[in-house]
């Protein structure tokens, strides 16, 4: 067993062999950014139990155990499963273990308003890149992102300019195959939403094989004047995955945002969501459903930045634990001195199915504002006896009336995904998953 | 029908009937009244099968079966319906979808096959008409946000989609204005035939100006302690239950 200490140099060896692979790249800024982010990591280490932000998740460890950073930067390649999703109509990008499977991928005609592309290529093509790639990142630092930023090669760079509207969703699709070894994968995720423009994505994950499958991805969402952005991230993966997430949304004024999160399964995730509201008449919507089993453990992280007045947010994150799961919910609401007028809600609903079913939830609002309207409350609980007894009394049996409770206590966080086929799928599999 | 035989139950230790007797056969309606914990509806509860309920003596036989002995959503396939006294909100699901699981989880418990989409909604609007109910709040959450009258004409709704044998409506009269107890107890009588019994549990004679009851029968201390025709009612209505009390007590002591 490797000792913290130990780890991180391993990282940092790790990071020398990657650099030696970046031929020819590395006079761009983003050498210089991943230099700069992995000194940064290397100073602090990995967040252990006594982090704060890690109490309940300790990410580091589970790396230790069971992810040798030295030597498997490199991508391994895997036959490549089909899902559901492949066959919905829209834009798809397909990856499979850490790399693009162009043949799986699907651009169609893309308007010349949009650029769709890898992060390599925008790397070389797109000039203004180094005021983005980063920038959110450097107000909501993470050794995690520090690590992305330090290793990811591979990512999507998304440009949707002026008053443009993706005609149809776009799907960012990542497969794992660890049947053969692990699999270790950086992405770093770029969208930059231009005034009036809209764009919708639907991010999903799944993987399959015994083998750990470690994703450490990051997003950098930049919502210009009016833009409107959906998100929506399904995270299917097997029991051997372990995934860090951090996505990060800098809103300009009147534009809207929603993120939703949806894990169903997993070893450890970890998502971190943030968005900056940083003008008037700004609009964000979180939505989160963890619905998990088996020793599945999932922690949201989120915290929304009110720094100007008259915005909103909205948060709903919902839980249902099984058997030995455990959920992790905080929810943290800044209201600047500046931000004064805003109006910003969350609530955290957790349902424990099971004795040995854990969640630690901590709402935590910090305002400075004298003019505002928050509201904040998380219940935790069982299915309602009375509800169960009023379904049962009218001759619904008790598995499915139970089924019925669970999927109305779900589907109040689903129904915020537009996307309907996608919508519909996740239906599904949580009935599947909760009639199992 | 049904026969309730020296029935006993408690809840947390403490007991709430104690001993009652009562029997109805098909055709009839039957009120229930009482003073406030006098135990109506926990017996209400006790038939439907509420499990916070203790059973301590007795027995109910119900069409031949041994009623306790069923869950209560075999008791609810075999005809036994409850209007609640005070119907749960449920978010999420929609008076519509829930009705359609309950009418077509009782249908297949007598081997009948489930209504397609058509059938039930023409079968909804048929009973929508009989308790004037509107079609917008049966597409909303059940009973999320609905008025007192609202609930309970969606109970008599329910009712009416699902034909029980035995309806048991606890207090389904209590906080309805006349209108609305008009109509919930026109859809009561409207739907009262030669084969189905009710069981209509009360604390106001008025109800029973509109639906007339066959039999009257006092509960008190958990037990039925005068039982007559609606002439009682009547009589209840003018003195009160204290006399009832004073004689009962008179006997047992």
């Amino acid at each position: 067993m490797t000792t913290p200490d130990e780890y991180i140099t391993s990282v940092g060896k790790a990071f020398e062999k990657f650099e030696a692979s970046l031929n020819g790249s590395k006079s761009t800024f983003l050498h210089e950014l991943r230099k700069e982010s992995l000194a940064a990591v290397l100073k602090s280490g990995l967040p252990g139990p006594k982090h704060e932000e890690y109490r309940y998740t300790n990410f580091g460890k589970a790396l230790e155990k069971n992810i040798a950073y030295e030597g498997i930067v490199a991508e391994t390649a895997a036959a490549s499963s089909s899902t559901p999703l492949d066959s919905f109509e829209g834009y798809k990008l397909h990856f499979v273990n850490g790399k693009l499977d162009v043949s799986r991928s699907d651009l169609g005609a893309l308007s010349d308003k949009v650029t769709i592309t890898s992060l390599a290529s925008a790397v070389k093509e797109q000039g203004d890149l180094n005021e983005y790639l980063g920038s959110i990142v450097k107000s909501w630092p993470d050794a995690f992102s520090h690590l992305n930023t330090a290793f990811a090669k591979e990512g999507v760079f998304i440009r949707v300019k002026k008053n443009t509207v993706l005609d149809k969703p776009l799907y960012i699709i990542h497969s794992n195959d660890t049947s053969a070894t692990e699999v270790l994968a950086h992405y770093r995720n770029l969208a930059i939403v231009e005034e009036g423009a809209q764009l919708k994505v639907i991010e999903a994950n799944f993987s399959t094989g015994a083998n750990t499958s470690y994703t450490n991805t990051v997003l950098e969402v930049f919502c210009k004047r009016n833009a409107s952005v959906e998100w929506s991230k399904l995270q299917l993966e097997n029991e051997t995955a372990l995934r860090i997430d951090n996505s990060l949304v800098y809103q300009e004024r009147d534009s809207k945002c929603t993120i939703n999160t949806i894990t169903l399964s997993g070893q450890m995730v970890r998502n971190n969501l943030y968005i900056a509201l940083d003008d008037e008449n700004t609009e964000a919507h979180m939505y989160g459903l963890y619905l998990i089993d088996g020793k599945t453990h999932v922690d949201n992280h989120t915290s929304v930045d009110h720094r100007k007045p008259n915005s909103f947010s909205n948060e709903l994150y919902k839980g249902i634990m099984d058997d030995q799961s455990h959920g992790v919910f905080n929810g943290k609401i800044f209201v600047r001195q500046d931000a004064q007028k805003t109006n910003a809600f969350q609530q955290n609903n957790n349902i424990l199915l099971s004795p040995n079913a854990v969640i630690n939830t901590k709402p935590q609002l910090e305002i400075w504002a004298d003019d505002v309207k928050c509201s904040h409350g998380c219940t935790t609980g069982q299915l309602d006896n009375e509800q169960l007894f009023y379904l049962r009394a009218r001759g619904i049996s008790e598995d499915k009336a139970r089924a019925m409770l669970l999927h109305a206590f779900a589907g109040d966080v689903i129904a915020n995904i537009s996307v309907e086929p996608v919508r519909e799928y996740l239906e599904q599999l949580i009935t599947d998953k909760i009639e199992n | 029908m049904l026969k309730i035989k020296n029935l006993k139950a408690s809840v947390e230790g403490k007991m709430i009937l104690n001993g009652i007797n009562l029997e109805v056969k098909p055709g009839e309606v039957h009120a229930i009244m009482g003073p406030n914990g006098s135990g109506k509806s926990t017996l209400a509860s006790v038939l439907a099968g509420r499990e916070d309920y203790q059973i301590e003596g007795g027995e109910v036989e119900y069409i031949g079966k041994d009623l306790l002995d069923l869950s209560p959503e075999e008791r609810a396939r075999e005809g036994v319906f409850l209007a609640f006294q005070y119907p749960v909100e449920i978010p999420g699901v929609s008076t519509t979808n829930f009705l359609k699981a309950a009418l077509n989880q009782v249908r297949e418990h007598h081997g009948k096959p489930a209504l397609d989409a058509v059938s039930f909604l023409k079968l909804m609007k048929e009973k929508m008409a009989l308790v004037e109910i509107d079609q917008a709040l049966l597409s909303r959450s059940l009973n999320e946000g609905f008025s007192g009258g609202e609930k309970k004409r969606n109970e008599i709704f329910q009712m009416a989609m699902l034909e029980p044998k035995l309806a048991i409506l606890d207090e389904t009269d209590s906080g309805l204005d006349i209108d609305a107890l008009r109509i919930v107890a026109n859809g009561v009588n409207k739907l009262k035939t030669r084969d189905n019994a009710t069981i209509l549990i009360t604390h106001y004679q008025r109800l029973l100006d509109y639906i007339v009851p066959d039999f009257v029968h006092v509960l008190h201390k958990g037990r039925i302690i005068k039982s007559g025709d609606k002439s009682l009612a009547l009589q209840l209505e003018e003195k009160g239950y204290d006399w009832i009390k004073e004689e009962a007590d008179t006997v047992s002591a």
